[in-house]
């Protein structure tokens, strides 16, 4: 077999016939090569994630109209290692009455829940991890060990301020949950799977941004949220909360806080893509193999990465009553519409050609998206003209 | 089938041992000194006062129970939408009345004030 059509598999084959060589069972010798491929996979994260903190610093200082680092290496590149190197010799400060256990699980578990979302991402038709038939749930179980982390760090921190923290980051991300579900039922309705392959595998003709905008929209807005960046990041309030829940935390430990945040940013970026963006096609150039697919899809989570960091950058904190009642009253209530649309419409045009489908999704999301403008036009008219009103006389409440 | 869970199951446990290894390694290298005032809880500079756990809005628990009750309706969703390229015309339906009673629902806590932030 061509190493350049199927690199993966011809790698394990490799090593499989090596460990058998040496005397090892089957299993084991399948077991370790597995093993030797996830070390490498999540490495090859970890390093993505080390040049990824580059990226945000070069980034940001262009938005802010700045140089970034530039001092150490060519543009700063070896800036990120030096930082990695300050971490690991910081002292770690364990504050006096923490719940030692839970604190130092929660770091590991808030970038675990980042990393094995990599099991199930398809970098090309060959290149995947697991091909879960239920991807997307899987999906939605790693984000919740994700909340599970924050929940924690707070909770054992022993510090008031990490404790509100966490519970406005939680309250949040919890209420943001539900229209990402929502928008993700999205492409499981158009693919008719879960699998994270096979959704990628439905986009060969037409992306699915273009047959349902509105759900890459919502599922954008909630991963924004979901990842409590900016205009989302109520637990970090300076005036109120100092950074939110990882306040106690120093060293390594507030550095895998921070490495999960930025590789989770990355990876919804890549999610966005895979699911909205077509995954691994771009105009049959994935056809020139596997490697170039994998660099398509990397290349997508990147441009998802900047558009994130681009919002952040732009967009002020929010306040969490209007955050929630964001979400709340008009996100939900949006994304179930649109769900209800989507599937009402891929049943009744099952028979029809491709197009008509696609242009009547499309036209469906438009009109959608107008309606909803109009009510809210509506609703904040009648909102400016009560403000504007001439002041009514006081009433006194009769206590 | 039992392969793919097995290679979640390694992916899971070196998803754990490599982020808690850097931990450990950093525990090793880095200096100890540890001293009560460095120790103390970091509250900008002031002592703190009373106890950390602090009491909190019973919003976040109202939130919470709404976000339970969707959260398990997706879960009946998910098998709807996977197959909804084979169901008849009714099932499709039959499922858009489930969301519609769960909208009514979310018009319910809505019309009762649960989703104001007081």
């Amino acid at each position: 077999m061509n190493f350049w059509a199927n690199p993966i598999q011809v790698t394990a084959d490799w090593l499989m016939g090596l460990f058998t060589g040496w005397g090892m069972t089957e299993v084991l010798a399948s077991i370790l090569t597995q093993l030797l491929g996830i070390v490498v996979l999540i490495t090859i994260m970890l390093v993505i994630d080390i040049l990824l903190v580059w990226i945000e610093r070069k980034v940001v200082a262009r938005f802010q109209d700045r140089l970034g680092p530039n001092r150490v290496g060519p543009f700063g590149l070896i800036q990120p290692f030096a930082d990695i190197i300050k971490l690991f010799i910081k002292e770690n400060i364990t504050p006096a009455g923490v719940d030692k256990v839970v604190y130092n699980l929660a770091p590991i578990l808030s970038v675990f829940s980042v990393l094995i979302l990599w099991a199930i991402i398809p970098l090309a038709p060959v290149i995947i991890g697991v091909d879960l038939n239920v991807g997307l749930l899987y999906l939605v179980a790693a984000g919740a060990i994700g909340t599970l982390s924050i929940i924690m760090a707070g909770w054992s921190s022993n510090n008031k301020f990490a404790l509100l923290g966490a519970f406005r980051q939680v309250a949040a991300m919890i209420s943001y949950e539900i229209p990402m579900v929502v928008a993700l039922l999205i492409p499981t309705v158009l693919a008719g799977t879960m699998g994270m392959l096979g959704i990628s595998e439905a986009q060969q003709g037409m992306w699915y941004v273009f047959l349902s905008p509105l759900a890459a929209l919502i599922f954008l807005i909630s991963a924004v949220a979901e990842l409590g960046r900016t205009p989302f990041d109520l637990s970090e309030g300076e005036s109120e909360v100092v950074a939110g829940f990882h306040i106690e935390y120093s060293g390594m430990k507030f550095g895998w806080f921070y490495a999960g945040e930025l590789l989770h940013a990355f990876t919804f970026g890549g999610f966005w893509g895979i699911l909205f963006f077509g995954g691994y096609h771009f105009f049959g150039l994935e056809n020139l193999g596997p490697l170039v697919a994998a660099a398509i899809v990397l290349f997508k989570a990147l441009i998802g990465y900047w558009v994130i960091m681009w919002i952040k950058y732009t967009l002020m904190r929010i306040r969490i009553d209007h955050m929630l009642a964001f979400n709340w009253k008009f996100l939900v209530p949006l994304s179930l519409v649109v769900l209800m649309v989507t599937a009402l419409l891929n049943t009744l045009l099952r028979d029809t050609s491709t197009w008509v489908m696609a242009v009547s999704m499309f036209l469906s999301n438009v009109l959608i998206a107008w309606v909803v403008i109009e009510i809210l036009r509506g609703r904040s008219r009648t909102e400016r003209e009560k403000v504007e009103s001439p002041a009514q006389p006081v009433v006194e409440a009769t206590h | 089938m039992e392969n793919e869970w097995l290679y979640i199951g390694l992916f899971l446990i070196v998803g754990v041992a490599l982020p808690a290894a850097a931990i450990i390694l950093a525990w090793l290298i880095s200096p100890k000194k540890p001293n009560p005032i460095k120790d103390s809880t970091y509250e900008c500079g002031m002592e703190t006062v009373g106890e950390s756990g602090v009491q909190f809005k019973a919003q976040y628990y109202i939130f919470g129970l709404v976000f339970l009750i969707f959260d398990v309706e997706t879960v009946f969703l998910f098998p709807w939408a996977v197959s909804l390229g084979k169901l008849p015309l009714f099932a499709v339906l039959e499922g858009i009345v489930f969301i519609l009673i769960l909208v009514a629902g979310l018009g319910y806590i809505w019309r009762k004030d649960a989703l104001e932030w007081v």
